[in-house]
This record gives C-alpha cells, sequence and structure tokens, in this order.
C-alpha cells in the first residue's frame, strides 16, 4: 500500500472538495470491505483517501414524496431490517439479507455496494478492467465460470453489486454530487458496461460522491432469488430481481433484472413482456426464465450460469407473487 | 535392579481421569485471543520482513535490481534468493526478500525490487491428460492374477471416470516464522508441527550447531500436513535477520503466496473398470490414474484402497509435472485420493448391478486385511443405522420427481497412526507439586490435554494437580506431529514417565506406611497400602517424604513397541453422506453426516468425536466447494484468497453424527492416532450421495453447482 493523506470531512461539500477530476487522485473511503482490498492489492493506489462515514448526511432511511430515500451510508444490514424497506421493496431487502457475510452486511454500505469494483480474478490479478494481456482479453480462453454469460466482450466481468439488479427492477435513482452540483441518474444508467480499459463499470465521475439512492413508492410485488453457493462468505453465481405491478392477480407489467450474469444489471424486456398480461404460475414464471437467457452467450465454462439464471428468474417471480 | 514397572493401561472400568470428557484445557485462552501463536511474537527490535514473489510460472531470472529497495524508508536488509540465471518453476517463487521496520515498509520495499524475466513455456493444468504432452510421465503397469480373463468372464462390468482436484491446506496461521541470528547462535519463533526437529533442520542451512538454536512455539494455526519443515522462508528470515545486525526478523507468507507455494493436496484422476458377479462379489480391477503433485510429478494413491485383496488387477499412474507450488502431506496424504476413486468404483459396480451399495461393500469386505474386516462388518452396521440408510436409501437415481432430490452415500477409510518416538519427563517436588514436559506441539487436536490426562491418571491426581510445558527445544525430544503419531507418542511415554515417577515416590513413602514400594498404589490423591486403603498417606504428605530432592523421571518410547500395549495402529472407518441435490441449481446441501470410528484406547471420547468433527468439516468443504484455480494462460493460481477459494462455513456442513467405536476389543489395543482417519472417506461418502440422489456420477469434485449441471446437461467437465 502506498502512502497516502487521509480526510476526514463532516459535510458532503467539505468531501467532493476534496476530490479531483481525475481517477487515481483520490479515492471515498465508507465501509472500507472493497477499498481497503483494493489499496493493499495496489490495484488503486490513491494519493488521498477521504472518509465519508462521519457525515451525518448520508445516514438513514426515509420516507419522501419521490419515495424512499436511503442515505449513501446506510449498511446491508440496517437495508435489510429496515420495515419501510420490507413494507414495499421486499427484492432490496432481500439482495441485502442475501449477503452471508456477517462483516459485509454490517460495514458494508450502500454506496459502497454500488460503487464496487467488479470480483474478476483477473481484474483483481493486476490485468485491468478487461483482463488483458498481450492486447486480448484473457476470459474467453481462459478461467471463466464465474463471467459474463451475456454482453459478449470486451468486457466479461460481472457486476459484484448486490443491490444493484434490485434497484434497477424498482426503476430507482443515485443522486450524484460533486462541487459543481448535483445530479440524479437512474440506477439502470449508472452502471455502464465499459467497451475500452480506460472506462469505469460505473458512470460516476471522480469528483463525485454518490450521495444517496431514491427508489420510487409504486405499489409492486417484488422479489431476489440468488443463487449462491455457500452460506458463509461467498458471491452469488447468478441473481434475479423482479418487481411486478399487478392488475388484481395478472401482471400489468413487469420489471426482471439479472445480476452476476453480466458487466451491468441485465435488464430483460423479454422476460418481462412475456408475463404482460398473465398470471405468474410455474408455467409462466418458467417461460420468463427462458426468455430471459434466450440471448444468453455463455463462455467456455459458464454455460451452468444459463440455467442458473433461467431458474433465478422463475423462483424470484414464484416469491414475488407468494406475498 | 527392580523389576520393569507395569506400565500398561488400567483396564476400562476402573480409569479415573482417562476416558472422561475433559474440557480442551486451552480452549479459554484460544478462544479469548490470549493465546500467543508464532505470528503472534513480537521480541524486542523485530523486524518486518516481505517477499518478492516471481509472477511468471517458468522463467528464468535475468536481473535482479535491490538499489532502490534498499535506499527506502526504514529498510534494514535485503536478501536476494533467486540472483539471475535461477531457473523459476511456478509463480510465488522466492525471488528476494526486505526486513524493515514495519510491514508496509518492507512491503513497499519489496515492490521496489526490479527484477527482469525471460519467460517460459508452462504447464499448469493436468486434468487432460492429452495435453501435458513431455511433462507426463508414465509408470509401469502393475498386474496381479489374470485380469483380463476376469473382465472377459465377469457377469458384470462397471466402468468411469473420477477427478480429485488439487486443494490447498489453507492454514490460518501462514507459514513462517520469527528468526533471530546472532553469529553461533539463534532463536526462532515458528509456526511448525515438528518442534523436536526444527533446530537440527535449521542448523543444517544456518552452518551452526543445533544444540545453539533454541526453538519455542506454544500455539500453531493449522498445519494439517504441510508445516513439518522449517521451510525455506526460516533459513531467509536467518539470512535478513543476521544482515540487519542480529535483530529478531518476522517472516510469514501472505495470503496470496500462503495459496500458491505453502503446500497443496496432489490431484488424482482416473478410469477404472471393475468386474464382478451379480451377487456382488468384485472379480477384476483396471484402473489408469493420473495426478500431479506440482513440478515433481508424485506417486499414485493407493488402489484399490481397503479392498487391496482383489485378485485380478491392472493399474498404471502418471505422474504430470506441473509449473505449480509444491504439494505438502495434506491429512492422510492419498488415502482421500484413494478412498474416492476405489469406493466411488464400487458404488457404480453396486449401481451396475442393482445393489444396495453396503451389500457391495459387505460382500467384499474379505478382500480387506484380516484384522479390519469384523470391524468393517460392525461399523458398516453401526454406521447404517444412525444414517436410516433402510429407510432413506432407495436405488440410484429413484429419488422422485420433485426437483430436490435426496440421496446417501457410503465410503470407508483406514490409517496406521502408530505413536512417534517421544520422550517426557516428570518432575515430582517435595510439594506435592508435578510437571510434565514433553518438546512437543498441540496442533488443536487436544494433546495438552490428553497428555495432562495420563499423567494424573497415572499418579492418581485430578487433572489440576499437573502442569504441563510443551513447544521448547530444550524440552525432552519428541517426534512431528504427522501421521496421526502424536497421541500414540506422548501418551505411551508419559504414562511410562509417570509411572517410574511414582515409582520412586512409593520408595520414599514406603517407610512412613510400613509397606514396600511395591506395596502401594496411588488413588484419588493419596498413596495407600494396596488392599488397606486405610494406611494412606495425601499426595501431598507423601511428597514431602521427599526431602529437599525433587523426583525427575523420564519415559520414553521408541516409536515401535512400547512393551505394555499401550500403544498400536491401525484405524477403521465407515461413513455415510446423506444429501439434498437441487436439480435445478445443482446446489448440494448435507442433510446429516455419519461417521463410525474407531482409534484403540480413547483418552478423551469429548477431544476423540472433536477430532472427528474437524476432520468432518474440513472434508465436507473438499467435497463441496474446494479447488485450486489455475489459469493456462498466465499460470497464476486465480483463486490464491479467501474469497474464490471457497471454505465451508459452520451452516454449509449440515448435522454431523460423530460415533466412536470403544468397543472392548478395540481399546485392548491401545492408543492410536485418529488426525488422519477420519478426514479420509468424506469425498467418496458425498460424491455416492450426489450420485444416489441424482442417479448419475458426478466424475469430478467439487461437487458444484458447475459440475452438477454439466452433467445432468450433458455437458463434459
Amino acid at each position: 500500500m502506498e502512502s497516502f493523506a487521509y480526510a476526514n470531512p463532516a459535510t458532503v461539500e467539505e468531501a467532493v472538495g476534496q476530490l479531483a477530476a481525475q481517477w487515481g487522485e483520490a479515492d471515498v473511503l465508507a465501509g472500507g470491505t472493497d477499498l481497503i482490498s483494493l489499496m493493499k492489492e495496489n490495484l488503486h493506489a490513491p494519493r488521498r483517501v477521504v472518509n465519508i462515514k462521519n457525515i451525518k448526511a448520508l445516514e438513514g432511511i426515509r420516507k419522501t414524496a419521490a419515495g424512499l430515500r436511503i442515505g449513501a451510508l446506510v449498511t446491508m444490514d440496517e437495508l435489510a431490517k429496515s420495515a419501510l424497506v420490507l413494507a414495499g421493496y421486499r427484492a432490496l431487502a432481500e439482495a441485502a439479507a442475501g449477503i452471508p457475510s456477517p462483516q459485509i452486511r454490517h460495514m458494508g454500505t450502500v454506496g459502497g455496494d454500488l460503487c464496487q469494483r467488479p470480483r474478476c480474478w483477473y481484474y483483481r490479478g493486476g490485468f485491468g478492467l478487461l483482463a488483458m494481456k498481450d492486447g486480448k482479453s484473457l476470459v474467453p480462453e481462459g478461467e471463466n465460470k464465474y463471467h459474463a454469460i451475456f454482453g459478449g466482450g470486451p468486457a466479461y466481468f460481472v457486476s459484484a453489486s448486490s443491490l444493484g439488479p434490485a434497484l434497477v427492477a424498482l426503476g430507482a435513482k443515485v443522486k450524484l454530487v460533486s462541487a459543481k452540483g448535483a445530479r440524479e441518474v437512474p440506477v439502470a444508467q449508472f452502471f455502464v458496461t465499459p467497451k475500452d480499459g480506460d472506462t469505469r463499470e460505473i458512470a460516476l465521475r471522480p469528483d463525485e460522491i454518490l450521495t444517496e439512492v431514491v427508489v420510487p413508492g409504486a405499489a409492486v410485488k417484488s422479489a431476489t432469488y440468488e443463487v449462491r453457493q455457500k452460506t458463509a462468505l461467498d458471491w452469488p453465481l447468478a441473481t434475479a430481481s423482479v418487481a411486478l405491478e399487478m392488475n388484481g392477480t395478472t401482471v400489468k407489467s413487469a420489471k426482471i433484472v439479472l445480476g452476476h450474469v453480466a458487466p451491468a444489471p441485465w435488464d430483460s424486456p423479454a422476460a418481462a413482456h412475456s408475463l404482460a398480461g398473465k398470471q405468474v404460475t410455474e408455467a409462466t414464471a418458467e417461460a420468463a426464465g427462458k426468455a430471459a437467457v434466450a440471448d444468453a452467450r455463455p463462455l467456455s465454462q459458464n454455460a451452468y450460469k444459463v440455467t442458473l439464471a433461467k431458474v433465478a428468474v422463475k423462483r424470484a417471480l414464484l416469491n414475488a407473487v407468494k406475498g | 535392579m527392580a523389576n520393569t514397572p507395569d506400565y500398561s493401561w488400567p483396564p476400562m472400568g476402573q480409569r479415573k481421569v482417562i476416558g472422561q470428557r475433559v474440557k480442551r484445557l486451552d480452549g479459554p485462552v484460544k478462544a479469548t485471543g490470549r493465546a500467543k501463536y508464532a505470528s503472534d511474537t513480537k521480541p524486542s527490535g523485530m523486524l518486518y520482513g516481505a517477499y518478492v514473489a516471481c509472477p511468471h510460472a517458468h522463467a528464468k531470472v535475468t536481473s535482479v535490481d535491490t538499489s532502490e529497495a534498499e535506499k527506502m524508508p526504514g529498510v534494514k536488509a535485503v536478501h536476494v534468493m533467486a540472483p539471475a540465471g535461477t531457473e523459476i518453476q511456478w509463480q510465488g517463487w522466492e525471488v528476494a526478500a526486505v526486513a524493515a521496520l514495519t510491514e508496509m515498509q518492507a512491503r513497499d520495499a519489496a515492490r521496489r525490487i526490479k527484477v527482469a524475466y525471460e519467460a517460459m513455456p508452462h504447464l499448469v493444468h493436468e486434468e487432460d491428460l492429452s495435453k501435458a504432452g513431455a511433462n507426463a510421465r508414465k509408470g509401469s503397469e502393475q498386474k496381479g492374477g489374470d485380469a483380463d480373463q476376469a473382465f472377459q468372464q465377469a457377469e458384470a462390468v462397471s466402468d468411469g471416470q473420477y477427478g480429485f482436484p488439487v486443494i490447498t491446506h489453507c492454514c490460518l496461521e501462514s507459514h513462517g516464522s520469527v528468526v533471530q541470528w546472532q553469529g553461533e547462535t539463534a532463536s526462532a519463533w515458528p509456526s511448525t508441527q515438528d518442534v523436536t526437529g526444527y533446530a537440527g533442520q535449521l542448523a543444517a542451512s544456518l552452518k551452526i550447531p543445533a544444540t545453539n538454536i533454541k526453538v519455542q512455539m506454544d500455539y500453531v494455526g493449522g498445519g494439517f500436513g504441510s508445516k513439518f519443515s522449517p521451510g525455506a522462508w526460516a533459513t531467509v528470515a536467518a539470512n535478513l535477520s543476521q544482515k540487519a545486525g542480529g535483530r529478531p526478523v518476522r517472516l510469514f507468507l501472505d495470503r496470496q503466496m500462503e495459496q500458491t507455494i505453502a503446500g497443496n493436496r496432489p490431484s488424482a484422476f482416473a478410469k477404472i473398470k471393475i468386474a464382478g458377479k451379480k451377487d456382488g462379489t468384485i472379480t477384476a480391477w483396471d484402473s489408469a490414474s493420473w495426478g500431479s503433485g506440482g513440478f515433481q510429478p508424485g506417486g499414485p494413491p493407493p488402489q484399490p484402497y481397503v479392498f487391496v485383496n482383489i485378485p485380478n488387477y491392472r493399474r498404471v499412474h502418471t505422474g504430470v509435472s506441473l509449473n505449480v507450488g509444491p504439494s505438502q502431506a495434506w491429512r492422510a496424504p492419498g488415502n482421500q485420493a484413494a478412498s474416492y476413486l476405489t469406493c466411488c468404483a464400487m458404488e457404480d459396480f453396486a449401481a451396475k448391478i442393482g445393489m444396495d451399495p453396503i451389500e457391495v461393500f459387505r460382500k467384499n469386505v474379505n478382500y480387506a486385511q484380516p484384522a479390519f474386516q469384523e470391524r468393517y462388518q460392525f461399523q458398516l452396521s453401526k454406521a447404517a443405522e444412525l444414517a436410516e440408510w433402510k429407510k432413506l436409501w432407495h436405488p440410484r437415481g429413484q429419488s422422485g420427481a420433485a426437483p430436490v432430490k435426496r440421496g446417501l452415500g457410503v465410503a470407508v477409510g483406514t490409517w496406521g497412526g502408530r505413536g512417534h518416538a517421544s520422550n517426557c519427563r516428570t518432575t515430582i517436588h517435595p510439594d506435592g507439586s508435578v510437571l510434565v514436559e514433553i518438546g512437543t506441539q498441540d496442533l488443536g487436536t487436544g494433546t495438552r490435554t490428553i497428555i495432562t490426562q495420563v499423567a494424573a491418571e497415572s499418579l492418581g491426581l485430578p487433572v489440576g494437580a499437573v502442569k504441563l510445558e510443551i513447544g521448547r527445544s530444550d524440552q525432552p525430544r519428541d517426534g512431528a506431529s504427522g501421521g496421526s503419531s502424536t497421541v500414540g507418542g506422548v501418551s505411551t511415554s508419559t504414562r511410562k514417565s509417570a509411572v517410574n515417577a511414582l515409582e520412586k515416590l512409593f520408595e520414599a513413602a514406603a517407610p512412613a506406611l510400613s509397606a514396600l514400594p511395591e506395596q502401594l498404589e496411588a488413588v484419588d490423591g493419596k498413596i495407600q497400602v494396596k488392599g488397606s486403603p486405610a494406611k494412606s498417606l495425601t499426595w501431598k504428605e507423601a511428597c514431602r517424604k521427599l526431602g529437599t530432592a525433587s523426583i525427575a523421571e523420564m519415559g520414553s518410547f521408541n516409536g515401535r513397541n512400547d512393551g505394555a500395549g499401550l500403544s498400536s495402529e491401525g484405524a477403521a472407518g465407515v461413513q455415510i453422506a446423506d444429501v439434498s441435490v437441487d436439480t435445478e441449481t445443482g446446489l448440494v446441501s448435507i442433510n446429516r453426516y455419519v461417521a463410525v470410528q474407531d482409534c484403540g484406547t480413547v483418552i478423551n471420547p469429548k477431544l476423540a468425536e472433536s477430532q472427528v468433527y474437524g476432520a468432518i468439516i474440513m472434508g465436507i468443504s473438499t467435497a463441496l466447494f474446494e479447488e485450486r484455480i489455475m489459469d493456462r494462460q498466465t499460470g497464476h493460481m486465480l483463486n490464491a484468497d479467501m474469497e474464490f477459494y471457497k471454505l465451508a462455513g459452520i451452516g454449509d456442513v449440515g448435522d454431523i453424527v460423530v460415533h466412536m467405536d470403544i468397543r472392548p476389543e478395540n481399546d485392548s489395543k491401545g492408543v492410536i492416532g485418529l488426525g488422519e482417519p477420519p478426514a479420509i472417506p468424506i469425498c467418496a461418502a458425498v460424491g455416492n450421495a450426489v450420485a444416489n440422489a441424482i442417479g448419475v456420477r458426478v466424475a469430478h469434485l467439487p461437487m458444484t453447482p458447475e459440475h452438477v449441471l454439466n452433467t445432468l446437461e450433458g455437458r463434459n467437465a
């Protein structure tokens, strides 16, 4: 780990004043469950670390006219247990509760979950976001059992965010603040699939801080289903978050978003469309799952993830209507 | 000279301390963090070491430039182990090391050592033998009986493929030591499985007398067979210490290096055919196996395993040399692979002829060594009863239409477990206090507790009246804790030492009791005349008869025959896994895991069970999750961490049922080691249970969604 300056601001204004226009100058520290590892591995070597944990304005979950406002410093554990979240945003609570590591649940924050770097072992091994060596990606001919089944490259990592798919399904936005002002970005656009090695996998700019997430208050039935091997620290193999706007017992409109299968949460309009006007049954859920993976292009070792994604969609749908 | 005392264990029903479920004596200090491990050691003036590791799997070092690192703040010593010209054979090979005032300074400086390499071709995968080329070395075929004829005449032939991957030891305390080297003397605080042997091994590389090296280790954070030698790291730490003017240097591997170079369990792949009769009798075995122990390819696991006397057999093994870190002994080396290959092939044979595999195991038990046959029959029955086999087992694949399918699988294991040579000293002081000393180590197996129990039993005292000291090179010599040799060794030497010391106490106390020494016995804290318990002295009164002279008596065991039946060898075990497989996701979960295990005389049933629990938790982790993942392009280990090198958590292991087979006929054998035996059959039992559940053999461990779904969906894994 290289030496760095440490800033401990008390307000968002002070914090953004410590950031810079280029990546590499400063990194934001919240729970630290990812940044510390990145720094120890020298994947990130910021000159300044800006600790935002003392900024009270970034805490808390509350209801607003725009919907549920979730501060960036809310921990995954708070999110999973929040009565407000459990009452109307089950997909989100389940996504947070699914994180099996108590350390990450208690230290990891909503902002950190959305901004964490990919877990791709080539990225973590120092080969960059696109896993390049000698001008070509190591992934297609390499060890790709945990990599993307959608997107077709050149990025093959999967988004590590646990909350991303649920937030996309629920139509949430993030608020990004810099010294120049604030902007709101739909979570669906916050995640970016990089086409070159210089682009980040999120739309956050180096001089911005993600301050809050706003989830609209529409009445939907939602659920998240994760296929995960272990009950101890582990990453999902595939997940699905679904949000259903119901008309009686039939689906008026649906949003179906897969996780851990692409460089960004993978929205499947085809799966959603297949359900419109239908009841959610074993058969329609199965069909939606099939539709969700119709365009999957697995790599040499991850065809099994296509099955997992399909099953995750089916089970998330059935769970969502179970009440 | 007096007659040799009777060292033999008291009869089963008359033991006071041995056989009691005494709680682990070091449990509280470990649970509270007060136990200090080698990696917690911080002698005054200690420096921190860091390595420069080679990023290539095969390369030649062309230059090493340490000039910038030497000028970095805090740096006190730089040492180069792989100068220009060195050919490196695996990623993580130690090239140079730095010692500095802080760990971060050492790491920062290590990153500034500039090493240039000429990369060379590498091979890091062996599962596809056709791609191993010249790195594959085929051994000669071994034959017995007439396998060709037996296969031709067989009523049934089964065949299958099996894959057992490389896994790593994952010691929570990584490999390393703190070493201080000052001229002709050195002190070492290592994380080791061999306190007694450490100084001698380190002396050879430092070229100073072993008598001048002091070694101390109170607690070790896991070894599992990978910490027998000081390793190159101790020598490097010593060199750094010397270069830094004799300051102690702490050099432990970081997690990535620990996973990459500190040891692993060799792989084993095989194509196996079994011929037999429809009544379950196996008539012939044919196996072609291959695997790798690293750059040194290593030998085959013993096959067939346990059922060693199958009359007709043919087997051949190919070792593959890979550019990967070296293997080390891993809790019953060779035996888990052997159990996996044999027991899975036998289960496949049972499925082929439509027979219950337990009946097939029973039918062929006469192929096991005679001393084990009756025990296996008993243990198969006991395990079946505890697993509710009759109620829950079904023929392969007949597990209903629901997506989650349940299955049961059985496997067997065996291990020697004879005690190693050991020496113990028991000191009885005139104030009644008792000190027992052995230069051994407690790997977490409960060694401290069982030594204390043996001494207390032998002296007629409670456990709390005996003080034990272990873990130093100046104590009576013991052996390396490996191959389940510790309990047999230390219990035998302790018993002899304590009985010898007691004889001396009897001599001192006899006149006061108007008796002969040989008429005395030590019972419940008293020295009394046999048959006349009214004629007695309390322990303290008896010890006061020593005047000012303490008793210090040795007890020695040569590691072969103790002459009193205190210890022996030959443990057997039968295990049954009860699993559920979600056939839509390929997730395997353990419902219940049953282990029936013998280990001769059991000194502490609670600790014995604890050993078995530990082995099964570790084994389930290997069966479901663990595999080393190598990248063929870069030659890197990709999951050299604790994130994608997946280890089971407590929620992943199911309900574990342990039954110690402590029948009198086993007890009469004396003490037999227990570290390895229960760790052997788990992969086989789980693999068989999965096959039973889903109706098809998943060839390759671990039993992950990837492997299970690839099998169910017809993709070749």
